[in-house]
C-alpha cells in the first residue's frame, strides 16, 4: 500500500486543482472554512441545538446530572446511586431487564396487531401468513412468543431478588404489593396472548386454564355454593370469561382485548407507580451497610 | 431409559423455557448465597470488634475514607443499562431466529389434547389439581399465595436484612420463601412440565409416554381408612382431623419459634403472629396433601358434601 500512500502526503509534488493558484476562489474559501468540530461548536449555540439540549455538554457534575435530569425518559433515575448498587451480583438487572422485555413485547406486539385479525375464520390464518408470507413476520411472531416466557422468568427471579435482599421492608412495603400485581398481570398478559393463535395448543390451555374458573366458589357453577346461588355455565364468572359457555369466537375477541388494550393498561399505571415509588422511597434499597443484632433497639 | 423421549420433552419449544428457568434459578440462588456469606462473614466480624464497627463501611465491597459514596448515574447505571439492553436484545433475537414459535393444528373442541396443559407458568397450579378440588387448586391457593406474598412485608417485622443479602440474619424469611418458591412453585412447574404425561399420569424422565397406559390407583379418602361412614361423622371426623393437624402442626412451629427465634416472636403483635402461623399452617396443609397423595394414595382429609380437601 506505500504506493497509495505517498501520492497522498504533501511532499508530492502534484497538487489538486486549485491550490496551484494562490489567489484563487477555491483558495479563500478554503482559508474561511472551518473544521467539522468548529462547525459543531456553532451549531450547539444555535437556537435550534438550545431549544432541543437545555445544558451543556462539557464534562462537570452539574452536567452529568442535568443529562439525567432533564431527559423525559432518563429522570426516572436519580442523579447519583450508591457505588454499590451497579454491580451485577447485587441487582442482576431482572427488574430492568423486565421493563426491557415490556418494552420490546410492545413493540414487537403492535406490529403483529397490523397483520392480526381476532375472528375465529381468519386467526389461524394470519399466523400462518405471518410465518410464511410477511417479511420477517416469524422472526417477529418468535420474538413476541420467547420475549413473553422470557419476561415471566425474569419477573420471578426479580421478585426473588427482592425478596433475597429484603428489598420490601420498610420503607418499601408498599411497592413489593405493587409488584406482586404486576407479577399476576405479567402471567395474565402472557395467558391471554396464548389463545391468540386460535391452535390446539392455545385453544386446550384456555380450556384448562379457564376451567377452574367453573370452580371458583360462589361464583362458578361447579364450585362450592355456586349452584345454591343459581350458577349456570351460561351465567357464572367463567361465561364472563368467555363471553359464553365454550372457548369459541367471542372467547378470542375477549382474549385479544384483554391482551392488547386492557391488560397493558393496568400494567402499564402499575409500572408507573411501581417506578415512581422507586424514587419516592429513597431509591434502590442497596446494598445497604450491613445492621448488627447487637446494636437494634426494640422497645 | 427412552433418551428419545427425553430429547422430545425438553426440545419442545414451549419447553425451552422451563429449561431456561432450571438453569437461571439454581444460578441466581447460589448467587445470592454467595452474596448473603460475604454479608455474614462481615456481621461476625463486626459482631466481634467494637472497634472495628466504629471505622467500617459495612459493606462487603472495597471503600476507602475518600472515595465517595455515590457514583453519577450518567455513565456508570445508563451504560450498564444500555448494555444490558443490547446483550437482551441480541439474546433474544438468536433465540427467535433459532427457534420458532410453536404453532398446532387448528383449535378443535371436538380434538382433546392429550395431555392438555396450561402454559407452563401455571403448570405448578395444575399439578395441585391432582391433589385438591378445582376450587381450591385455581381459585383459592393462587389467591391466598398472592395475599400472603402481599402480607409479607407487614409480617416480617425482622429489622435486620434491609437491603444487603445475608442468611443469618433472616433465616426463617428466607427458608420459608425458598421452600415455597423453589419447591412448592418451581417444582411442580417442572413436575407439570417433565413428568406429567398423557392423562396426567406420572412418568419419571426417560419413560415413554404411553398413551394407552392405565393406572387402577385406588385412591382412598381418609375416613375410609378409618372406616368412618354417614354424611355427619365422615364430616366431623375431617374437620376433627384438619383442626388437629393445624393445632399440632401451629404448636410445633409456635414452640420452635419461642424457643430457637424469641426475638421475631418478641418484636411481632398477636395479628402479625396469627397471620403468620396461618399460613404458615396452609402451606403445610399443600405439603401433607401432597405427600399423602404420593406416597399413600390418600386424596381428601375432610369430606363434606359441598367440597372436599
Amino acid at each position: 500500500m506505500s504506493h497509495g500512500h505517498d501520492e497522498h502526503t504533501p511532499a508530492e509534488p502534484e497538487t489538486p486543482q486549485g491550490e496551484g493558484n494562490p489567489g484563487g476562489l477555491l483558495t479563500k474559501l478554503r482559508a474561511k472554512a472551518k473544521s467539522p468540530a468548529e462547525m459543531g461548536e456553532e451549531f450547539k449555540k444555535t437556537q435550534v441545538w438550545t431549544s432541543i439540549f437545555r445544558h451543556k455538554l462539557d464534562d462537570s457534575h452539574r452536567n452529568r446530572s442535568l443529562a439525567v435530569l432533564s431527559n423525559v425518559f432518563l429522570h426516572l433515575h436519580p442523579a447519583r446511586i450508591n457505588r454499590d448498587a451497579v454491580r451485577y451480583n447485587f441487582t442482576w438487572g431482572m427488574g430492568g431487564i423486565t421493563f426491557y422485555l415490556f418494552v420490546l413485547l410492545t413493540l414487537t406486539g403492535t406490529l403483529l396487531m397490523y397483520y392480526f385479525h381476532p375472528s375465529k375464520a381468519e386467526a389461524y390464518r394470519d399466523i400462518m401468513f405471518l410465518q410464511h408470507d410477511v417479511p420477517f413476520g416469524n422472526l417477529l411472531r418468535n420474538m413476541h412468543r420467547w420475549c413473553a416466557h422470557a419476561m415471566v422468568i425474569t419477573t420471578w427471579l426479580h421478585m426473588m431478588r427482592v425478596f433475597m435482599t429484603g428489598s420490601y421492608k420498610p420503607p418499601r412495603e408498599f411497592n413489593w404489593n405493587i409488584g406482586v400485581l404486576l407479577l399476576l398481570f405479567t402471567m395474565l398478559l402472557s395467558f391471554t396472548g396464548y389463545l391468540l393463535p386460535d391452535d390446539q395448543l392455545g385453544f386446550w390451555a384456555v380450556t384448562v386454564g379457564t376451567n377452574m374458573a367453573r370452580a371458583t366458589p360462589l361464583l362458578g357453577h361447579e364450585g362450592p355454593f355456586g349452584p345454591e346461588l343459581g350458577m349456570s355455565a351460561f351465567n357464572d364468572v367463567r361465561f364472563a370469561l368467555l363471553g359464553g359457555s365454550v372457548v369459541d369466537a367471542n372467547a378470542l375477541l375477549r382474549a385479544y382485548i384483554w391482551h392488547c388494550i386492557s391488560i397493558p393498561i393496568i400494567a402499564s399505571v402499575l409500572m408507573i407507580v411501581h417506578f415512581w415509588r422507586i424514587r419516592k422511597d429513597g431509591a434502590i434499597s442497596g446494598p445497604a451497610p450491613v445492621m448488627l443484632e447487637s446494636e437494634i433497639k426494640d422497645d | 431409559m427412552d433418551w428419545n423421549q427425553v430429547w422430545t420433552l425438553v426440545s419442545l419449544p414451549d419447553n425451552v423455557p422451563i429449561v431456561l428457568l432450571l438453569l437461571m434459578v439454581p444460578f441466581y440462588t447460589v448467587l445470592a448465597f454467595r452474596e448473603a456469606a460475604k454479608n455474614d462473614r462481615l456481621i461476625a466480624e463486626l459482631e466481634r470488634d467494637p472497634d472495628l464497627r466504629k471505622s467500617h463501611h459495612r459493606v462487603p465491597y472495597p471503600w476507602k475514607p475518600g472515595w465517595p459514596k455515590t457514583v453519577h448515574v450518567w455513565p456508570h447505571l445508563l451504560k450498564r443499562e444500555f448494555l444490558a439492553a443490547i446483550i437482551v436484545t441480541a439474546v433474544m433475537i438468536v433465540w427467535s431466529i433459532c427457534l420458532d414459535a410453536p404453532l398446532e393444528e387448528p383449535a378443535n373442541p371436538s380434538l382433546t389434547m392429550n395431555p392438555s396443559k396450561a402454559p407452563w407458568y401455571f403448570l405448578g397450579l395444575q399439578e395441585l389439581l391432582v391433589y385438591f378440588d378445582p376450587w381450591i387448586a385455581g381459585v383459592v391457593l393462587p389467591s391466598i399465595i398472592l395475599l400472603g406474598l402481599m402480607a409479607i412485608p407487614y409480617i416480617d417485622v425482622n429489622p435486620l436484612g434491609n437491603g444487603y443479602y445475608t442468611w443469618k440474619q433472616r433465616k426463617f424469611a428466607i427458608g420459608t420463601f425458598l421452600f415455597g418458591f423453589l419447591v412448592l412453585w418451581v417444582l411442580l412447574v417442572i413436575i407439570g412440565t417433565f413428568i406429567r404425561g398423557p392423562g396426567w399420569l406420572w412418568f419419571n424422565l426417560g419413560e415413554t409416554w404411553d398413551h394407552h397406559r392405565v393406572d387402577h390407583q385406588v385412591n382412598y379418602d381418609l375416613h375410609e381408612l378409618f372406616g368412618v361412614t354417614g354424611t355427619w361423622p365422615v364430616f366431623f371426623f375431617g374437620l376433627a382431623f384438619l383442626g388437629a393437624f393445624s393445632a399440632v402442626v401451629g404448636g410445633l412451629t409456635h414452640l420452635w419459634i419461642v424457643k430457637c427465634m424469641p426475638a421475631m416472636r418478641k418484636r411481632m403483635s398477636l395479628i402479625q403472629y396469627a397471620n403468620m402461623l396461618h399460613l404458615w399452617i396452609l402451606m403445610m396443609i399443600v405439603v401433607a396433601k401432597i405427600i399423602a397423595r404420593l406416597a399413600f394414595t390418600v386424596k381428601n382429609f375432610w369430606v363434606t358434601p359441598w367440597f372436599n380437601i
